[in-house]
This record gives structure tokens, C-alpha cells and sequence, in this order.
């Protein structure tokens, strides 16, 4: 995976840019923030004001000063954690990201753990049986799912699993008969209900997850999938390998033990990346299944010209996304006893 | 002179290249062989190029207008006669659109790929020749661009921009060029120490010369394999951005916005958003296979050794 960063560079090296990354990335934000064709403030005066009201707001909202201010003082806003206020919602942009972040989190989380249950095993058994029909075949498949369209998928998957078999609920969260039941306390609402002891809210919440997460899932099974099929061919070519099976241990004690036991770390690493992506690629599939997550909050805040809920839905995206890369650097190196120093 | 398809071979496969022009060929004709053992990367090759060819008559084989709206023959079924994938909410002839979107629709995708390889191959080469600060600064601008979140950003620019296929093109363009420069700077340290380098320098070219005549040549290689297994993901970007109504703008028949417009008809008229989804996935996978299997080529590592 190209995009991302290559695992066993210096932990420090990559600690001691992330400030410099960050501040990139408020930079980028700040700007896409100045390039807008809509003027904030005649936004706030409406566009039959006066000129003396229109500069009076201007000035209100600092836009008369140069703009390397105007970029200070926005620093120091998202520094207090002030991102600006949500013209759709009317409440503080932070608030409104904190609220609807555990709808994605949820989502990608059970995602992730759907491409590891299926993509670590299917590239183990693509790795050992490579060059048969199963590597083949298991190949074809991966493929696919890097070349379906998500949103697409997730359509069908509504039309098929919900409005022709019946077998999960619509769009959303939750039914509408459950909806404000449970105290929500984590903001996940399998979790939620769990804990309020509320068995049935549970179900209904997971009936509505699952859907959602296996679509999204199927390109983080795609992608795990083909890095272990990878990293375990790395592994299968090793003397230690060799050794192991003259010793007489079974096969499946040389590929599940000794092969994909050393494959683990980087393995790790690339699922922590793929989780990160997952929290990005989510938005398409939110907007297809309606579900109140940070994805779709920013297209929504977007096709309303809520330029302050974009910007800071980025802002955030983007510093969970700084966050994981840093994890996944910082997971190699205190897992793989051979980055450390002698 | 006797051409025969024998002796062209021999010329094109020939061990000992008289002229520049004949090694290239040579090059590319063992590649094209090599290839020519994938069966999935053949299949690949074979739904491109029907593509281009719709890309490049689709208009004249669609058998109605494509923004010619008929309400009395709306949401027709596949296999009706004379519509033979059915018809849209507004009665358009979904073949015929399907037909014509193939272009708007790849057109991104040619669009990006032609800013964003040269983007990121000056970048990479100019970093990795010249070196010192100038690589330094280079590379961390490339880096903090990595760590974006690539739909969320261009979402952010289409939306600062409105809405429309050139920003769209522009926003999937500037969240796609990092790897391309990552990849172009390794290769150029590669040859940095090369002798020929050094003997060009000597020779007293400059060093904007170096890096457009001798270090950008051998760059271009792997940046096309790139641009290969990247564009299943630019198309699928593009089509979802089409989606989300933030790309080609109606009635042009985009077919991520086909998609987003089936939708509303989704549960009782289901070919309207199934169609264009298809053509979709059939692209990306063509590409995908074509990517897998040059990479396989021209990858040894992963070869199996028999």
C-alpha cells in the first residue's frame, strides 16, 4: 500500500514530524477555508446589508487582517478546541463531531474485525496452496473487491438482503420504535444497550450493523488478504521454514505457528492502516445506509455550504488518520525485537 | 526486403539492439509476451480495449439520444424492445447512456492521471537529484499530503470550490500525486551515484538538465505501473464523488451520478442503479487485472521459482 508510510522508519523521526504534519494539515484546512467563493461574513449579514454592516462584520470576524493573523488566530481557535460554530445545527462544530464520531468508530470497528477474520486465514490458505485454483481463485476475489464501487455494492445489498430476502432492517441505526430507549453513555449503541441491559436494542442495533459493516468491510478483507498472502510468502521462503518441517512438525503448525507468527508484527501494523482508511472510506457507505456517522455529517454539512462542520470534520479525520499512522510506527517498534537498539 | 512476422520477431527480440528505438521495442514486446501467460491480465487487456473503442464511437452506437427525456416510456424493464437495458426515471435510454458516460467517466480518470504522474514525477526526481534542504522540504510537503484522508480532502475542495467534473478532477489530482513522488524520488537516489550521472555532470549539464534528460526517463517506468494498479482507485473515487453529486453535473451520464439517481427509483425499479454499477466494477476490475499481472511481470520476487 503505497499511499502509506513504509513500516520500520525511525519511531522518533516520525514522532518529531507530526507536528510539522499537523500543522500541514491546519494549513490545508485554512486554506480551503480562505479559496471558498462564498464570503463568510456577507453569510452572516445576509447579502441585503449595507456596506457599513458588511465591513462591521468583516471586522467582527477578523477577515480585514493579513492572513498570516488570520491563520494564527485560527490556530489558537482549534488549539482550545474551538472549530466554529455549525450554521445547520447551530451548535459548536467539536460538539457536533464528538456526537456522531462513535456512529463511525462503531462501524469501522466491527468492519476491521470482519477483513481480519476473513483476510488473515484466506491469505495464509492462498499463501500455502499458491499457484492453485484457490490462490487463484482467492485472488479474483480480492481483486473484486478493490474494484467495486462501495456505495454501489451497498444499494444492492439493501435491495437484495433488506427490501427482497427481509432478512436485515433498513437504513439507520435503529428501528424507530427503539430510538431514544437507551441513555447513550460510550455513543456505541451495541455497547450502550449492553450495559443498560436493554437485550433487545442490542439485537436490533447489531441487525442494523451488519449489513453496513460487511460492505464496508469487503475492501479491508481484500487488502488484508493480499498482505498476508504476501508477507506469509516472505516468511514460507526462510530457512527457519525449511528446518521447521525437516524437524517433522505438522504443516499447519509451520504455517498457523512458526510462518504467520512471524508475519504478525507487520501484519499488525498494516491493520491498524487499513482500520484508519475504514474510518475515511466509511463516508460513501454512510450515505448509502443513512447512518448518523462523521462521513455523513461532513457530505451532509458539505451540499448545505456548512464550510465550519466540513473543515473541522476534516480537521479531525485527518488527526485520527496522523494518530493511526503514528500507532502503527510506534506498534513495529516496540513489537519487533529487531528494530531495537543492540 | 522480404517482413515477415518471423523475422520481425527476431528484430524486436534481438539480443544486441542496433538503435535506441529497436531496445524500447524489444523492451516492450518481451513485457507484452510475458503478459501474454495472464490469462487475467489478457482478459484485462481485452475489456480496455473495448472501452476505448466505446470511449471513441460510444456516441454513434448508442441507439437513442442519451439526454432525449420520454415520459411516457419511463422506468421500462431491461429487454423491453428497443431498450435493451431499460429506461430511467426520466425515460433516457440507459444503454444509450452507458454508452455516452464512458466518456465524462474516464475522462477524469485520463484527466488525473496526466497531472498527476508529471506532478509527482518532477517532484520525486528534482527531490532525490538535487537533495539538501530543497529534498527535505519536498518530501515532508509529500508526506503531510499522504497522511490526509484522500475522499475526505477532496470532498473539502469540491466543496470550497463547488461542485463540477474540473474540480473534481482538481481535488482527486492533489490528494493523488505523494506516492508518485515517494516512488520517483526512490528511484532517482537508485542513480544518483551512477557513473553516466556523473559523466553527464562533467560534461557541464546543468542540473535541471540531469533531472529531465537523464534521471526523468528512468523514472517513468515504475510510475506507469503505478498509474496502472492506481486507476481502479481514481475511477472508483471519481464515480463516488459522481455519487455524492459533487462531480459531473447533470444530465451528463456520469455513471457514479447514474448510480446516485437510481437510487431514488432503487426498490421497485432496480435496474436503474444496477446497470451503471456494473460498468463501474467492470472497469476497475479490467484495470485491477491489468495492474496484477504487470506487477507480477515485472515484479521477480513474486514469481514462483521453477
Amino acid at each position: 500500500m503505497g499511499r502509506f508510510r513504509a513500516p520500520g522508519r525511525g519511531f522518533w523521526g516520525g514522532l518529531a514530524a507530526v507536528p510539522v504534519t499537523v500543522l500541514g494539515l491546519l494549513l490545508v484546512t485554512f486554506v480551503i477555508g480562505r479559496v471558498i467563493p462564498v464570503d463568510p461574513a456577507l453569510g452572516l449579514v445576509g447579502d441585503r446589508a449595507s456596506a457599513d454592516a458588511l465591513a462591521a462584520a468583516r471586522t467582527g470576524l477578523g477577515l480585514d487582517l493579513p492572513l498570516w493573523r488570520q491563520f494564527l488566530a485560527y490556530l489558537g481557535a482549534v488549539a482550545r478546541g474551538d472549530l466554529g460554530m455549525s450554521v445547520l445545527t447551530g451548535r459548536p462544530v467539536l460538539e457536533d463531531v464528538a456526537r456522531v464520531f462513535p456512529a463511525t468508530l462503531e462501524l469501522a470497528t466491527l468492519a476491521t474485525v470482519l477483513g481480519v477474520g476473513l483476510g488473515v486465514p484466506a491469505g495464509v490458505v492462498a499463501a500455502a496452496r499458491r499457484g492453485t485454483w484457490i490462490d487463484h481463485g482467492l485472488r479474483v476475489v480480492g481483486l473484486l473487491g478493490y474494484s467495486v464501487p462501495v456505495f454501489w455494492l451497498g444499494l444492492m445489498g439493501l435491495l437484495l438482503f433488506y427490501a427482497r430476502l427481509d432478512w436485515v432492517p433498513g437504513p439507520g441505526r435503529l428501528d424507530v420504535l427503539y430510538e431514544g430507549l437507551v441513555e447513550p453513555r460510550t455513543g456505541l449503541l451495541v455497547v450502550d444497550a449492553l450495559l443498560a441491559g436493554e437485550g433487545e436494542v442490542a439485537r436490533n442495533a447489531l441487525a442494523h450493523l451488519i449489513l453496513p459493516a460487511s460492505i464496508l468491510g469487503l475492501f479491508s478483507v481484500a487488502s488484508i488478504a493480499r498482505m498476508t498472502r504476501a508477507l506469509m510468502l516472505d516468511q514460507l521462503r526462510q530457512e527457519y521454514i525449511t528446518t521447521a518441517r525437516l524437524k517433522g512438525l505438522s504443516e499447519a503448525r509451520v504455517l498457523w505457528g512458526h510462518a504467520l507468527g512471524n508475519a504478525a508484527v507487520p501484519l499488525l501494523t498494516v491493520i491498524v492502516l487499513s482500520y484508519a482508511s475504514l474510518l475515511e472510506g466509511s463516508v460513501l457507505t454512510e450515505i448509502v445506509f443513512s447512518w448518523p456517522g462523521l462521513g455523513f455529517y461532513i457530505t451532509n454539512s458539505l451540499l448545505n455550504a456548512d464550510m465550519n462542520a466540513v473543515l473541522g470534520g476534516t480537521l479531525v479525520v485527518g488527526a485520527v488518520f496522523i494518530g493511526l499512522n503514528l500507532l502503527s510506527d510506534g506498534l513495529y517498534r516496540v513489537l519487533d525485537p529487531r528494530t531495537r537498539p543492540p | 526486403m522480404t517482413v515477415s512476422p518471423a523475422s520481425w520477431r527476431a528484430w524486436l527480440l534481438s539480443e544486441a539492439p542496433a538503435s535506441r528505438l529497436q531496445a524500447r521495442l524489444g523492451r516492450a514486446t518481451r513485457l507484452g509476451l510475458a503478459l501474454g501467460h495472464h490469462p487475467l491480465a489478457v482478459a484485462g487487456v481485452g475489456v480496455l480495449a473495448v472501452l476505448l473503442v466505446v470511449v471513441a464511437i460510444g456516441p454513434w452506437l448508442a441507439p437513442q439520444d442519451p439526454a432525449a427525456q420520454n415520459l411516457d416510456a419511463r422506468l421500462l424493464p431491461p429487454g423491453t424492445p428497443g431498450f435493451f437495458l431499460g429506461t430511467d426515471e426520466l425515460g433516457r435510454d440507459i444503454l444509450s447512456r452507458l454508452l455516452c458516460g464512458a466518456r465524462p467517466t474516464l475522462g477524469i480518470v485520463a484527466l488525473v492521471a496526466v497531472s498527476v504522474a508529471p506532478l509527482g514525477l518532477v517532484v520525486g526526481s528534482v527531490a532525490g537529484t538535487v537533495g539538501g534542504w530543497i529534498d527535505a522540504v519536498l518530501m515532508r510537503v509529500t508526506d503531510i499530503f499522504l497522511a490526509f484522508p484522500r475522499l475526505i480532502l477532496a470532498l473539502a475542495l469540491v466543496g470550497a470550490l463547488g461542485p463540477g467534473l474540473e474540480n473534481a478532477v482538481l481535488a482527486i489530482a492533489l490528494t493523488s500525486w505523494p506516492p508518485y513522488a515517494r516512488l520517483a524520488r526512490a528511484e532517482t537516489l537508485a542513480v544518483r551515484r551512477s557513473d553516466f550521472i556523473a559523466a553527464a555532470r562533467l560534461y557541464g549539464a546543468s542540473t535541471p538538465r540531469l533531472v529531465v534528460r537523464h534521471v526523468m526517463p528512468l523514472c517513468l517506468g515504475s510510475v506507469i505501473v503505478r498509474l496502472t494498479l492506481d486507476m481502479a482507485g481514481i475511477i472508483l473515487t471519481a464515480a463516488g464523488l459522481g455519487f455524492l453529486g459533487l462531480g459531473a453535473q447533470p444530465p451528463s451520464p456520469e455513471w457514479g451520478a447514474m448510480v446516485s439517481s437510481g437510487r431514488k427509483v432503487l426498490l421497485d425499479h432496480w435496474w436503474v442503479a444496477t446497470m451503471p454499477g456494473v460498468a463501474i466494477c467492470v472497469v476497475a476490475l479490467a484495470f485491477n487485472l491489468l495492474g496484477d499481472g504487470l506487477r507480477d511481470v515485472l515484479d521477480p520476487k513474486d514469481t514462483p521459482t521453477r
